[in-house]
C-alpha cells in the first residue's frame, strides 16, 4: 500500500455568488521514500492539493489516506496531533517567528512534545547542522539571509521526523544559485529517505524530484 | 523550548503594545485601590472619632417634661414624676449582650453649690472613666486623685480667681485645686469637678446619679441594639444615642463609597476593553504566526494558552504597578480627603491580593474571546500561502 492515497479529492470554494471548483477528482499515489513536485499554472489547484494533503483543508469529497489513516475522519484535535507527529512543513514565505532565535525556532515543533529541553535543544541543533546553519543557532530571522531562513524552516520541519515533508513554493523567494542549494538540500533529504511533496512553478525544481504531477485547472494532467 | 517561551518572547518583542495595554490595565487598578483605600482609610477615621470624642449613649432619669425653648433661648422647662438613677444600676449595663464594645462608662451627679459668692455647678465624676473619654482635655497641673481635690473649668477657675494649689472651702470643707482645663469652648468651661462619692455627699444624693455617659467603641458596633439593650436593663432611665452628626458623615461617606464603587466599575469595564482591543489586535496582527503553529500540530488548547498565558503575565503586571501606584495616589490624597490629619492608610493585604486578582480576572475575561478567535483560526485561511 502507498504511503499517501487520494482518492477523487474534489474542492469547491464559495466565491460571491459562484463557486469555484479547485480541485474536481484528483486520484494521486505517493510511496514512502519519494520526491514528488507538483507543477501547474497559478490557479491550477496546486496549493490547494497541498493543503488537503496536510490535513488542513477539508475536501468537499473524496478520501485521504496517509500511512493507513483516513484524515479527514479523525475526530477532534486528532487531526493536529497527526500533523505534529507525521508531516512537515515549509512555506513559501518561510513564516519564522521573528521573535524567535533560529534554534528556537527550529524546535518550535517540539513545544508541545514530551521532552526535556536539553533533549529538544540537542535535536533542534542537529536538525540546523543537517542544513548548513551549526553556527548561527542564536540568530533572529532578521539577521539572516533569505536561503539561511529558508533553511531555518526546512530545519524546523524535520525535526520531528516526520514521515513527510510539505513544501508550497520554497524557492518562490530565492534567487536562483540559493533556489539550487536549496533544492539540493531536499533532494539530500530525499536522498536519505525522506518523502517529500513539493510545489513548484520552477520546472527547473522538477529535475531534483522523482516525479512530477502537473495539474490544470483542478485535475491531473499527467505524471512524469 | 515551551509554550510560555513563546508568550514571553512575543511580550519582549511587542514592547511598546504591552506598555501600553500594561498602563491601560493598571490605570485601571490604581483608581479602584486609590478609591477603596480612600473610601476605608476615611471610613476608619471617622469610626476612630466616634471612639476618640467621647460619649455615644447618654442615659438619663425617665421623666415626664416638657421643654421650654425656642430659638436657643432655654426657659427652662417643667419636669415632674422624675425618677433617679441608682448606682447600684450601673453594673447592669456591662451585662449588656454587647458590652464588649463598651469604652467607657462614665455616670455623673450634678447639683449647684455656693462657693462664696458665686453660684456654681459641681459635677461629681469618677476621673479615671472621665479622663478616658474627654481624651481632648488639656488639664493644667494635674488630675484629682484624692477625695479632696478638684478639678475646675478655665472659665470656673477664673471667675473663682484660683489656681492649681489653691484651696477652696465647700460646706466647710477644705478642697485642692489640682488641676485647671484648658478653654474647650464647651460647657465644661464653667463646671467645678469633684469625685463622685464627695459630690454625691456634698449634693445630699448619696447612691444617686443624674446622668450616665457611655463610650462605645463604634467599629462595628450597633448603637441601636446597644440602646435598647441598655434601656432594658435600666427600665427607669430614658437611654438615647447622640451619634446623629457621626451618623451624618457615615452617611455622606457612604454615599461617597457608592460613587467609588460606580466609578471602579467604570473604569473596570473600560479596562476591561482596553485589554479586549489590544488582546483582539495583537490576535490579529498574529494571523501568520498562529497558522504556522496550527500547521505544525499546535491544538486549540495550545494556541489559547499561549494568548491567556501573555494576559496573565501582562494583567500580573499591572496589577502589581496598580496596587503601588494606587496605594500612593490614596497616600497623597488623603490629606485633602479626609477631615482630620490624624487620618491614616490602611495597608490591607486584602486589597493588595484583591487588586492583583482582579486585574488578572479581568485580563484574562477579556482575553478569553480574543484567545478563542485565535484558536479558531483557520491555518489555510492563517497562511494563505498554502
Amino acid at each position: 500500500m502507498s504511503l499517501i492515497e487520494i482518492s477523487n479529492v474534489k474542492k469547491q470554494y464559495t466565491s460571491g455568488d459562484d463557486i469555484v471548483e479547485a480541485l474536481r477528482g484528483v486520484d494521486i499515489s505517493i510511496e514512502a521514500g519519494e520526491f514528488i513536485t507538483i507543477m501547474g499554472q497559478s490557479g491550477s489547484g496546486k496549493s490547494t492539493l497541498l493543503s488537503v494533503l496536510g490535513g488542513m483543508n477539508h475536501p468537499t469529497c473524496g478520501t485521504v489516506e496517509m500511512a493507513g489513516v483516513n484524515l479527514y475522519q479523525l475526530p477532534g484535535e486528532k487531526l493536529a496531533d497527526f500533523r505534529a507527529q507525521n508531516l512537515g512543513f515549509v512555506f513559501q514565505s518561510f513564516h519564522l517567528i521573528p521573535y524567535l532565535t533560529a534554534i528556537e525556532n527550529v524546535m518550535l515543533p517540539l513545544a508541545i512534545v514530551k521532552m526535556s529541553t536539553p533533549a529538544k535543544k540537542s535535536a533542534a541543533s542537529q536538525a540546523l547542522e543537517r542544513v548548513g546553519l551549526g553556527t548561527k543557532l542564536d540568530r533572529l530571522p532578521s539577521q539572516l539571509s533569505g536561503g539561511e531562513q529558508e533553511r531555518v524552516a526546512i530545519a524546523r520541519a524535520i525535526v520531528n521526523n516526520p514521515h513527510i515533508l510539505l513544501a508550497d513554493e520554497p524557492t518562490g523567494n530565492l534567487d536562483s544559485r540559493t533556489s539550487q542549494e536549496v533544492m539540493a538540500l531536499f533532494r539530500e533529504l530525499n536522498d536519505v529517505g525522506q518523502t517529500v511533496v513539493m510545489v513548484t512553478h520552477n520546472p527547473e525544481n522538477g529535475a531534483y524530484s522523482d516525479r512530477t504531477i502537473t495539474l490544470k485547472d483542478g485535475i491531473v494532467l499527467g505524471q512524469a | 523550548m515551551k509554550l510560555h517561551t513563546i508568550s514571553i518572547n512575543n511580550l519582549k518583542r511587542r514592547k511598546a503594545k504591552m506598555a501600553f495595554l500594561t498602563i491601560g490595565l493598571m490605570v485601571g487598578i490604581a483608581t479602584i485601590v486609590t478609591l477603596v483605600t480612600l473610601t476605608r482609610s476615611m471610613s476608619s477615621d471617622i469610626e476612630h472619632k466616634m471612639d476618640e470624642f467621647g460619649a455615644n449613649i447618654l442615659i438619663t432619669p425617665q421623666s415626664n417634661g416638657l421643654a421650654m425653648n425656642y430659638g436657643g433661648i432655654s426657659l427652662g422647662g417643667v419636669t415632674f414624676d422624675q425618677r433617679e438613677i441608682q448606682e447600684k444600676d450601673l453594673a447592669k449595663i456591662k451585662t449588656i449582650n454587647n458590652s464588649k464594645n463598651i469604652s467607657a462608662i462614665a455616670p455623673k451627679v450634678l447639683g449647684g453649690i455656693k462657693l462664696g459668692s458665686h453660684d456654681v455647678l459641681l459635677v461629681g465624676v469618677n476621673f479615671d472613666s472621665e479622663l478616658r473619654m474627654k481624651q481632648w482635655w488639656k488639664i493644667f497641673g494635674e488630675a484629682p486623685k484624692g477625695e479632696n481635690e478638684l478639678l475646675l473649668g478655665s472659665d470656673a477657675a477664673k471667675i473663682l480667681n484660683v489656681g492649681t494649689g489653691d484651696t477652696l472651702p465647700i460646706k466647710g470643707e477644705n478642697f485642692r485645686v489640682a488641676g485647671i482645663l484648658d478653654q474647650t469652648g464647651s460647657q465644661d468651661d464653667s463646671l467645678v469637678f469633684a469625685s463622685l462619692a464627695k459630690a454625691q455627699r456634698l449634693l445630699g444624693k448619696e447612691g444617686k446619679i443624674t446622668l450616665v455617659e457611655v463610650a462605645a467603641l463604634c467599629s462595628g458596633c450597633p448603637i441601636g441594639a446597644m440602646v435598647t439593650q441598655i434601656a432594658e436593663m435600666i427600665p427607669d432611665a430614658k437611654v438615647s444615642a447622640i451619634q446623629q452628626v457621626v451618623e451624618g458623615r457615615l452617611k455622606a461617606l457612604d454615599q461617597f463609597k457608592r460613587f467609588s464603587y460606580a466609578m471602579a466599575a467604570v473604569v473596570v469595564f473600560i479596562g476591561s476593553l482596553i485589554v479586549f482591543v489590544t488582546m483582539m489586535g495583537s490576535v490579529n496582527e498574529r494571523t501568520t504566526e498562529i497558522g504556522v503553529f496550527r500547521a505544525i500540530g499546535f491544538r486549540k488548547i495550545h494556541i489559547m494558552r499561549i494568548i491567556l498565558l501573555e494576559a496573565a503575565l501582562v494583567s500580573l503586571l499591572a496589577g502589581f504597578l496598580g496596587y503601588a501606584v494606587g496605594m500612593g495616589g490614596a497616600r497623597l490624597a488623603l490629606p485633602f480627603m479626609a477631615e482630620s490629619r490624624s487620618a491614616h492608610l490602611i495597608w490591607d493585604g486584602t486589597v493588595a491580593f484583591g487588586s492583583i486578582g482582579l486585574a488578572l480576572t479581568l485580563g484574562l475575561v477579556a482575553s478569553l474571546y480574543p484567545a478563542l478567535h485565535a484558536s479558531k483560526m483557520d491555518p489555510t485561511e492563517a497562511l494563505r500561502a498554502l
